[in-house]
C-alpha cells in the first residue's frame, strides 16, 4: 500500500511536467490547427538556458535558494517565449496560407535544427544542471518518503496552470485567445490583431516549456540536445488523450500518462513503458479521436 | 560570361570528385591506416572522447619516435555516435573506403557486437579498448580486446561486495537492452549466489532513461543491503541520485560503465558510498601510471579516466604487434596479436589468451566525500 502511495507522487510529479509542456502543444493547436513538433525542443533550449544562467545568478544574489530558483525560471521563460515568438515568425507565418502538411513538416525541420545545432553549440556530451533549492526531505518514515523536489514540481506546475487559466479566461489577450481559436476570420474582422495573438500563444507556451524544463532539471540533474525528444512525445500524447486544444485536456492528460508511464514500470516492467504510452495513442485515436474532454468537430462541408 | 563561370564551377567540381575518388582506394603508401570507431557524440560521448584522446596520444608518441616498419600511423576516426547499428555502417565504411589495416573499437559491447562480423568477414584485425561482453572475441579469430572481461569483474565485484562490503542480501537494477549490462549483471549473480549471498529483486531500465523512481521504489520495498547497478554513467549518476532521494542510503555498486569524471558531476554528493571496478586509477602510485597522467595532464588540461588509458593501451598494443609482424597484412598483424605476451600498458600487465582476451588486473574505486578515491588492484 505505501508503496503504491510512493508510486502514485513519483507519478504525479513526472505528470505535471508533462501537462506543463502538454499545455503549449494544445494552446498552438487550439489556435493554429497544427502541432508544433519543435515545441520538445524549445523545452531543451530552456533546460540550457538555466543551465548557463544558474551560475551568473546564484553570484548575483549570493548562494542557492528560492529568489534564485525564481531568477533562473523567469530568465529561461522569457528568453524561450522570445525564441518561440522567432520561430513562429521566421518560421511558421511566412507559410500561414500554405497547406497545413507545409507548416507541419517545417516544424520537424525546426526541431532537427535546434537539436542538432545544440548538439553543435552546447556539446552533445550530458551536462550537470545544477541544485537550484537544495533537496530536503519533508516525510521520511519507513514507509513513504516525500522530498520537497517532488512538492516544489507540482506545486510551481499548479501555480503555473492557474495563472495560465487566469490569462486566458480573465483577460483582454485571453478572450482574444479564445476568439481566434474559434473562428479566425470573425475574430480579425472584429478588430483583433491575430498575428499577435499568435506571438502571444507562442510565446506563452514557450515559456511554460522553459518553466517545466527548470523543474525536469531539478529533478533529473543531466542535460543534453536531445533531450527534448521523448518528453516532447509524451506531453503530445498526454494533449491527444486529454483532447487536443483543451488546456484541462493537457492537464489531465499529462497526468494520466505520467501516472501510467511509473505504475507500468513499477508493477510491470519498464520494457513496456514507451509501448504502453504509445498504445494509449492508438486507442485514443481509434475510438475518441477528440480526446477524453475534447469536443467533437464536425467537417464542415 | 554566366556560361563560362557555369562551366567553370562544373570543371571545379569534377577535378574535386576526382581527387576525392583518387584518395578513397589505396591512401599514401608512406603511412599504415588505422581505422577507429567511438562514440564521440550521444549518451556514452565521454567513452568515446577520452578513448580518442588515449588513442591519439599513443599515434603522436609511436609517429614521433619514427612510426611503425618505417611508416607513420595514420589515424581515421568515425563516429558511432553511440547506437550500435551506426557502428556498423562506420566500419563498414573505414574497411571498405578506406582500406585500413586494423580497426580500434569500440567502448559499448552492443557496438562492438554489430561491428566485429564485418571486420572478420573482411579480414581486419580489430582491437576493442573497452567491450568486456565475452561475446565480443567469439565472433572470431581477428576479434581481440585490451580489456578485462565480464565474468572476471562480475566475478571480483560479487567477492567486493560479499567479502569487503559484508552484504549479503543485494537488488540488482540493470539495463535490459544493453549486451554489457545484462551480462554484467548474470556474472555478479553466479558468484554472489555462489557465495552464499541472495539476490532478493531484480529491476530493469532502458538506456536513455531518466526517471528511476519507479523501479527504486519496487526495490527499496524488498530492503536490500546494497543495490547493483551495472551500466553507464549517465543513468547510474540519476539512479543514485534518485535513490538518495527516496532515502535508501545503501551502498551502490557499479563496475567500469560508471568510469566517467560526469558521474560525480551530475550525482554530486548522492554518489558517496558508492562503489565501482574499473581498469585503472589515476591515482595510483605506480610509476608506468604515474607517468601517463602526466603526458596526458601535460597534454589536454584533463585528468585522464580508465578510457583514455585503455584508448592508449589498444593504440601500443597494436602498434605493437603490427612491429613484430611486419607486415600490415591482416593474416599476419591477428598472429602477432595473438601472440601478445606481458606487455606492460598504463592498465597493468596484459597477456593476450587462447580467446583472444586480455588477462589483466582490476582496480576498485570508492567515491568519498565526492571524490573517486582509488581503493585497492586486484590480480587475475
Amino acid at each position: 500500500m505505501s508503496e503504491l502511495l510512493q508510486q502514485i507522487i513519483n507519478g504525479v510529479s513526472m505528470g505535471s511536467i508533462y501537462a506543463l509542456i502538454a499545455l503549449g502543444y494544445t494552446m498552438v493547436y487550439g489556435i493554429l490547427r497544427f502541432i508544433n513538433f519543435a515545441h520538445g525542443d524549445v523545452f531543451m533550449v530552456g533546460a540550457f538556458v538555466g543551465f548557463f544562467v544558474a551560475p551568473v545568478v546564484a553570484t548575483l544574489v549570493g548562494g542557492s535558494g528560492l529568489a534564485t530558483a525564481v531568477l533562473v525560471m523567469v530568465i529561461s521563460m522569457a528568453a524561450c517565449a522570445l525564441l518561440g515568438v522567432t520561430i513562429e515568425k521566421l518560421a511558421y507565418r511566412p507559410l500561414r496560407s500554405r497547406p497545413k502538411l507545409t507548416v507541419l513538416i517545417t516544424a520537424i525541420g525546426v526541431s532537427l535544427f535546434l537539436e542538432y545545432g545544440g548538439q553543435l553549440v552546447f556539446g552533445p556530451d550530458p551536462k550537470p544542471f545544477p541544485a537550484l533549492i537544495p533537496s530536503i526531505m519533508i516525510v521520511n518514515s519507513r514507509y513513504l518518503v516525500l522530498s520537497s523536489n517532488s512538492v516544489v514540481v507540482i506545486g510551481t506546475a499548479l501555480v503555473l496552470m492557474i495563472v495560465l487559466r487566469y490569462i486566458v479566461f480573465h483577460t483582454r489577450m485571453g478572450t482574444a485567445m479564445r476568439a481566434v481559436s474559434f473562428d479566425h476570420r470573425a475574430a480579425s474582422l472584429m478588430g483583433i490583431n491575430i498575428d499577435s495573438v499568435i506571438s502571444f500563444t507562442f510565446a506563452l507556451g514557450s515559456g511554460l516549456a522553459a518553466a517545466a524544463a527548470i523543474l525536469y532539471g531539478s529533478v533529473y540533474p543531466s542535460i543534453n540536445p536531445l533531450m527534448g525528444l521523448f518528453p516532447g512525445l509524451k506531453a503530445f500524447i498526454a494533449a491527444v488523450l486529454g483532447g487536443i486544444g483543451n488546456l484541462t485536456g493537457a492537464v489531465v492528460g499529462g497526468l494520466i500518462i505520467g501516472l501510467l508511464e511509473t505504475l507500468v514500470t513499477g508493477y510491470i516492467s519498464p520494457v513496456y513503458r514507451d509501448a504502453i504510452s504509445f498504445a494509449v495513442l492508438i486507442l485514443i485515436l481509434l475510438f475518441r479521436p477528440s480526446g477524453i474532454l475534447g469536443r467533437h468537430e464536425a467537417e464542415k462541408v | 560570361m554566366r556560361r563560362l563561370i557555369a562551366w567553370l564551377i562544373l570543371g571545379a567540381a569534377l577535378v574535386v570528385i576526382g581527387l576525392w575518388i583518387g584518395c578513397g582506394g589505396g591512401g599514401n603508401t608512406s603511412e599504415i591506416l588505422i581505422g577507429e570507431y567511438s562514440a564521440m557524440t550521444g549518451t556514452t560521448a565521454t567513452f568515446g572522447q577520452s578513448t580518442h584522446r588515449g588513442l591519439m596520444m599513443a599515434v603522436d608518441e609511436i609517429n614521433a619516435a619514427g612510426g611503425v616498419l618505417g611508416k607513420k600511423i595514420h589515424l581515421l576516426t568515425e563516429d558511432t555516435q553511440s547506437r550500435p547499428e551506426e557502428a556498423a555502417t562506420a566500419v563498414t565504411k573505414l574497411i571498405t573506403r578506406d582500406r585500413v589495416k586494423a580497426v580500434i573499437g569500440e567502448v559499448s559491447s552492443s557496438r562492438s557486437l554489430a561491428a566485429a562480423p564485418i571486420c572478420q568477414a573482411n579480414g581486419v584485425p580489430m582491437v576493442s579498448n573497452a567491450s568486456t561482453n565475452p561475446e565480443v572475441t567469439k565472433k572470431g579469430d581477428y576479434i581481440f580486446r585490451v580489456c578485462y572481461i565480464d565474468p572476471f569483474q562480475g566475478e571480483v565485484m560479487a567477492r567486493f561486495a560479499f567479502s569487503t562490503l559484508g552484504i549479503r542480501k543485494a537488488a540488482i537494477l540493470k539495463d535490459i537492452k544493453n549486451d554489457y549490462s545484462v551480462g554484467l549483471a548474470q556474472y555478479f549473480e553466479e558468484t554472489f549466489q555462489k557465495l552464499g549471498g541472495e539476490i532478493i529483486a531484480t529491476q530493469a531500465y532502458s538506456e536513455g532513461d531518466i526517471d528511476f523512481k519507479a523501479q527504486l521504489t519496487a526495490l527499496k520495498a524488498t530492503e536490500p543491503e546494497a543495490v547493483i547497478v551495472p551500466g553507464y554513467y549517465t543513468e547510474a549518476a540519476l539512479i543514485v541520485k534518485q535513490a538518495r532521494e527516496l532515502n535508501m542510503t545503501m551502498p551502490f555498486v557499479g563496475g567500469d560503465g560508471w568510469d566517467s569524471a560526469k558521474l560525480v558531476e551530475i550525482g554530486g554528493a548522492s554518489m558517496n558510498n558508492t562503489y565501482y571496478s574499473t581498469a585503472y586509477s589515476a591515482d595510483d602510485p605506480d610509476s608506468v601510471v604515474q607517468n601517463f597522467v602526466h603526458k596526458y595532464t601535460a597534454r589536454y588540461d584533463d585528468k585522464p579516466d580508465a578510457f583514455a588509458a585503455l584508448g592508449y593501451d589498444a593504440g601500443l598494443i597494436l602498434f605493437d604487434a603490427v612491429k613484430r609482424a611486419g607486415s600490415t597484412e591482416g593474416a599476419k598483424i591477428r598472429d602477432a596479436l595473438t601472440a601478445t605476451r606481458d606487455f606492460r600498458g598504463v592498465t597493468g600487465t596484459i597477456t593476450i589468451d587462447s580467446d583472444r582476451n586480455a588477462r589483466k588486473p582490476i582496480v576498485i574505486i570508492a567515491v568519498v566525500n565526492g571524490e573517486m578515491t582509488y581503493k585497492e588492484t586486484i590480480q587475475p
